[in-house]
């Protein structure tokens, strides 16, 4: 039975490039250029799906992405879920099967790439059906830059399917000629198998391209920002209600021409027509001479068009007006149409019935414009009486609508129509632009359409076979249900029915529902409107709209000079924001613990080097710099002398800590100040802000440096050793090298900054040198440290060296809602400062309380025991009835070498006035011990410093 | 003692960047070690004057613009700033010069060489391949020979330059933590023009 | 995608901005001059109109510039006829 059903000649495929492909285990045979349903149907597939609520039969209802009903699961090459099959195209090797229902994602990895491509233009016209190219055309003559993109894997929409003529001769000819001469131009971009799907603000709009499974990427979203856009997004045939309208074999009409024309495809052998307008009997007509026998065309107007109805009598094909199809019977296929005349409109219909035996039933309630594009973009539209739908109704986008989107049908108006718009949109965008001239095209006289909802008389009463979305299985008793349950607009009766929220977003499904609503409600369906139009338009996959942005490209890996060090010498890496900072440098065999307590030991009792480049630095410049600094920190940095650093506290102006860092003097009218690894930027933009909006008067400026100098903090008693050796230069004594100063001069070879500063307690030296030389001092240091067992140490054993000297760090210890006072830092508080940030919301109530959460020690009585960060404080050993009152939490928490235990730093409230004290913390299901400590735990004379 | 080794932060992606370049079609290569400094002051001060003078060259005062001047290149960055770009080991004299000009005026002077590296993306096809991660419009009718703009390129942020001479040709000055993954951003969006499937 | 208008650098994607909340909520001139209520007020209470409302944005992937745009915050369309500026006052 291969191509059973393909006509000896015509359509668009390419009969030279037979494909094979595999349908549900059916080896069976298409041609390039058809889509999968075209080649089922070739074949004389029907039924593809299985309705996902009922489990009803469906067949291929339409020719596009608006098809409800025929959704396959592809297997093969790469498994896809839920693709309608008019939108797949049928390739060697294609394997898909019918869904029964819902798909199924693919559990191998996707081995194609996706990508993402920026551009810009002057015209974006969306469509190339006749109204597009026209428009295109005009656009592009005028040396305007244009893009088109259409999503059908050719240009031409409606004119491919249609089989009629412009200038005389086959339109196809138009449409090669058009794009030919498009693709000419140079600043003209054709995009076909591309869907924009979503338009955003300042005419924002992102497209998705099939570039095809052997492509570099096998899907590329365009962003694109236009100047103009022109949407010519054509309209969807909208389907009639009546009991059993879900059968395979009962199809859209122009969807039924589609495939005769296009893809030489007999969609049956014999058919019914049922239609409310004009535009169904093109189908019957083409249908008819291709060489399927039309039964009846069955018009639910009274009066039917003469031209229409003398085409049909040449052919002898019977019209029944005033007459629906109110039922049908068949299972896996329809094998009768039940008639039943309808009388006039607002009248019941007679009970007068005949059963038609067909393999085909075409349905044409009218044509839906595809505003969805036009409403995404927030235009209105407005319902148009005389096609039964709504049209755009005006945008405040640079934007403007051509063709049957705006409601008209025939073919020469939408030329104009398009060629005008585009004509418009270039000289909108500055170009010179004039009308392209339209071909001719003859077209009959229109007759006005009847707008039928429910057909009247249908077979159920109960409506459960009357469907008004075939893709979610809702029918006309859902929508009488929700209404009776009191919904009274269409969003509302959307969300109880879920009609219009399947893979279809409702495309032949919204006007419909809306009718119906209407007529249940017994209101016009105007009055009711659309529900909201969102993107995206047809289903994009998370892989495209992620593009390169996964793997390791996922987020920017953000690395120091000396990183490749650290990997060579197995260290492994914490994330601090973009950051991979060493976290520890196991020896073989050690696990986190013990790598870290040995990395403690060594700094403690020798030397130890860690890379500390990744702290933000600023350069802060200016005559006004003094007064700047004593403005964003809450100490006094104005006295500081030059050569001299001090440690700073940052506040926001509510008090709460945002960040800290060391104020570091290098001339009288400059500063550098450094940050937090994870603070930098904000804390740019931060004091850039004051800067610019509150203290213009100052003069200073802001440079990040952070990037510019790779700092290896240098610590332990053993330091000052190893630094002289390797900087013979430097004065490194106590006395000429003071703690809290800093010094320039040659560290291996390189021109340094070394400041004398440290966040360990131990004798610390942290030495700056530009990038380019970060890894050679600092291999240089490691070989002159080797004598005195230099240990390379990470994050976690800097966590615990400071934790254990009860330094906190911004953003573990401190939430945004931690002043100093809170962390018991009021000595880096001034209180001579007439103003800095922060300082007034010191004296607010809630900031002055004294029972607020303070910054404390902790120690668990089992001294084996490492509480959990983030672990509650209470205080019975009891937890009893909740709710249990919490006194605070954990923030840092490690087992220290040298108090050998656990030990943490906690925010409790009242927390000073509790130093002593038993409290409970629960860990596992039960709430351990814990004494409340000053949080130093480690030298608390400070006679470590100096080494 | 030896003379210390400095190493560009894309020292180790020489060969990389080599392989995915294409003949005739695309080239990026690291420009490294180049000297950059900030200079910030008043665009309306006689001292900016005299500081463009020192350059020699005018500082540009429209937004992007790119003034070239000698083997100087001036990039302005804001209303009140730009960066300076030499050949290596231009950075002590150009702060020098600029110091000087400033004369006690308020300014910044900072040597900023070692905070960025630069990329040059080279080719017929440089402008696809920035435009896969880049918003900005690079059509030579938006973004002429001699413009710059700060903007993201993928998730970092660059310092973007046209200098087309022949072919076009664009600088990339990214952050030296970023330097990698741009480069290795690079190299994967470049991967279709190597593998010749892609279309422009 | 909106476009922010910086005056300096021209019409560039939101992506590239800080936003900064309202404008000119002005930093009283003596915060320990203020009642604690007015500096709460300061710190706390911002308008959230659906309409018309000036803020405040910041070019942080170009040149840094904080300045004051009106947006329609229902259309979300900057109104072009008032222009861009410079910030005037900061917003913590
Ligand atoms: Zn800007």
């Amino acid at each position: 039975m291969s191509n059973e059903f393909r006509l000896a000649d015509g359509g668009r495929i390419d009969r030279d490039r037979p494909v094979r492909f595999d349908f549900e285990g059916q080896q069976l045979q298409g041609y390039a250029g058809d889509t999968l349903a075209s080649a089922l149907l070739a074949n004389g597939v029907h039924r593809v799906a299985t309705s996902n609520k009922y489990g009803r039969p469906r067949g291929i209802m339409a020719a596009g992405a608006e098809e409800p009903n025929a959704l396959v699961q592809v297997e093969a090459p790469f498994p896809e879920p839920m693709l309608p099959a008019t939108t797949v195209e049928v390739r060697d090797g294609l394997q898909a099967s019918g869904l029964p229902g819902k798909g199924r994602l693919a559990t191998e990895e996707d081995p194609a790439r996706y990508d993402t491509m920026h551009t810009h233009c002057d015209v974006l016209v969306v469509g190339a059906g006749p109204a597009g190219l026209a428009a295109a055309l005009s656009a592009a003559r005028s040396g305007a830059r244009v893009i088109v993109a259409d999503a059908d894997t050719e240009f031409g929409g409606s004119l491919l399917g249609s089989g009629q003529t412009l200038d005389g001769r086959a339109a196809t000819d138009w449409v090669r000629r058009t794009t030919a001469e498009l693709a000419e131009h140079p600043e003209v971009r054709l995009l076909p198998r591309t869907t924009v799907f979503g338009y955003y603000e300042d005419n924002y709009l992102v497209a998705l391209e099939h570039r095809g499974d052997d492509a570099s990427s096998r899907q590329r979203i365009w962003r694109m920002r236009a100047r103009e856009v022109v949407l010519a997004t054509g309209a969807h045939e909208r389907p009639l209600v009546f009991s059993g309208n879900d059968r395979p074999g009962i199809m859209l009409a122009g969807s039924a021409r589609t495939y005769v024309n296009r893809y030489a495809v007999l969609p049956g052998r014999r058919a019914v027509v049922f239609t409310t307008n004009d535009s169904a009997y093109a189908a019957a007509i083409d249908l008819h001479d291709a060489g399927v026998e039309i039964v009846a065309v069955v018009d639910a107007r009274e009066v039917v068009s003469t031209y229409w109805a003398s085409l049909c009598v040449e052919r002898g094909i019977r019209i029944h007006a005033s007459t629906g199809v109110v039922s049908t019977s068949g299972t896996d296929r329809i094998t009768s149409a039940h008639l039943s005349s309808l009388g006039p409109e607002g009248n019941h219909p007679t009970s007068v019935r005949q059963v038609v035996t067909c393999d085909l039933l075409l349905v044409s309630g009218g044509w839906n414009p595809a505003v969805h594009l036009h409403s995404q973009a927030r235009g209105s539209v407005r319902f148009a009486e005389d096609i039964g739908a709504f049209v755009p109704d005006g945008t405040d986008q640079a934007a403007r609508s051509a063709g049957a989107v705006t409601g008209v049908l025939a073919t020469g108006k939408c030329l104009t129509s398009g060629a005008e718009a585009g004509r418009d949109a270039a000289r909108a965008a500055g170009f010179d632009a004039e009308l392209a001239r339209v071909p001719d095209s003859k077209h009959a006289p229109i007759l006005a359409a009847r707008h039928l909802w429910v057909v009247p008389g249908s077979g159920d009463s109960d409506g459960t076979t009357q469907f008004v979305d075939l893709a979610r299985d809702a029918t006309v008793a859902d929508v009488r249900r929700a209404v009776a349950a009191g919904m009274d607009n269409v969003e509302h009766v959307k969300r109880y029915t879920t009609i219009g929220t399947a893979h279809d977003q409702g495309k032949t499904s919204g006007t419909l529902s809306t009718g119906v609503i209407a007529e249940v409600l017994g209101v016009g369906v105007g009055e009711l409107g659309t529900t909201t139009f969102r993107a995206p338009y047809t289903p994009v996959t998370f892989a495209a709209l992620a593009g390169r942005e996964r793997g390791d490209l996922y987020d920017p890996v953000r690395v120091t000079a000396m990183h490749d060090w650290h990997v060579e010498q197995g260290a492994l890496f914490e994330n601090v924001g973009q950051w991979k900072r060493p976290w520890y440098y196991p020896h073989s065999g050690e696990d986190m613990e013990t790598a870290v307590l040995r990395e403690c030991y060594a700094v403690r009792s020798g030397v130890g080097m860690q890379d500390v480049s990744t702290l933000g630095k600023i350069d802060v410049q200016g005559p006004d710099a003094a007064e700047f600094l004593d403005l964003v920190y809450t100490n006094k940095m104005s006295t500081l002398k030059v050569g001299r650093i001090r440690y700073g506290l940052m506040c926001t102006a509510d008090g709460m800590v945002f960040d800290d860092g060391t104020v570091t003097r290098t001339a009288e009218h400059r500063y550098l100040i450094s940050t937090t690894s994870g603070g930098a930027a904000n804390v740019l933009a931060h004091l850039e802000d004051w800067l610019q909006t509150e203290w213009t008067h100052l003069r200073v400026h802001l440079t990040s440096v952070t990037e510019h100098w790779a700092t290896i903090a240098l610590v332990g008693p053993e330091s000052r050793q190893v630094l002289a050796d390797v900087a013979p230069e430097l004065d490194v004594d106590n006395d000429g090298f003071g703690f809290m100063t800093w010094q320039e001069g040659n560290v291996a070879g390189v021109h340094a900054r070394v400041c004398r500063i440290s966040f360990s307690g131990e004798l610390a030296f942290e030495i700056n040198v530009p990038w380019w030389y970060g890894r050679e001092v600092w291999e240089v240091l490691m070989a002159g440290g080797r004598p005195y067992g230099i240990t390379p140490y990470g994050t976690e054993t800097m966590h615990v060296l400071r934790a254990e000297k009860g330094f906190p760090i911004v953003g573990q210890d401190t939430d945004g809602t931690i002043t100093p006072h809170d962390l018991g830092m009021s000595w880096a508080v001034s209180k001579k400062k007439d103003d800095f940030l922060g300082k007034r919301s010191f004296s607010r109530p809630d900031t002055a309380r004294t029972d607020r959460k303070h910054l404390v020690g902790l120690l668990p009585e089992d001294t084996n025991l490492v509480l959990p960060e983030g672990a509650q404080i209470v205080e019975q050993p009891e937890l009893g009835e909740p709710p249990v009152p919490m006194l605070g939490h954990v923030t840092s928490s490690y087992r220290s070498a040298v108090l050998g235990s656990g030990f943490a730093l906690a925010v409790v409230k009242g927390g000073r006035d509790r130093v002593g004290e038993t409290l409970y913390s629960p860990v596992g299901d039960r709430p351990v011990p814990v004494t409340v400590t000053e949080p130093v735990f480690y030298d608390k004379e400070g006679a470590r410093r100096d080494g | 003692m030896a003379e210390p080794y400095a190493e560009s932060p894309l020292a180790t992606y020489t060969d990389v960047l080599e392989r995915s370049s294409v003949r005739g079609q695309l080239r990026i290569a690291e420009e490294p070690f180049l000297a950059q400094v900030t200079v910030r002051v008043d665009p309306k001060s006689p001292a900016a004057e005299r500081v463009g003078t020192a350059l020699g060259g005018m500082l540009p005062n429209q937004s992007g613009e790119v003034v070239l001047a000698g083997d100087l290149t001036v990039l302005w960055l804001g209303p009140d700033e730009w960066l300076v770009v030499g050949p290596e080991g231009r950075d002590r004299d150009v702060q020098e010069r600029v110091t000087a000009a400033l004369d006690g005026e308020h300014g910044a002077v900072v040597d900023v060489s070692a905070n960025r590296t630069v990329l040059s993306v080279t080719g017929p096809r440089a402008r696809d391949l920035l435009n896969k991660g880049c918003a900005l419009d690079l059509h030579p009718r938006a973004f002429e020979s001699n413009r710059c703009a700060q903007t993201m390129l993928a998730r970092a942020g660059v310092i973007l330059v046209r200098r087309d001479a022949e072919a076009p040709s664009f600088w990339l000055l990214v952050r030296s933590s970023f330097a990698r993954y741009l480069a290795d951003w690079l190299v994967d969006a470049a991967e279709e023009y190597r593998s010749g499937g892609g279309e422009p | 995608m909106m476009l922010i208008p910086c005056p300096w650098c021209g019409p560039r994607n939101e992506i590239e901005f800080h936003y900064g909340g309202q404008a000119d909520v002005r930093c009283p001139a003596d915060p320990q001059a203020v009642s604690d209520e007015d500096w709460a007020t300061f710190l706390f209470f911002r308008d959230n109109p659906k309409g018309v409302f000036t803020e405040r944005w910041s070019h942080v992937a170009g040149c840094r510039r904080w300045f004051t745009v009106r947006r329609d915050t229902d259309s979300n369309r900057v109104l072009p006829s008032e222009g861009t500026q410079q910030a005037r006052t900061v917003t913590t």
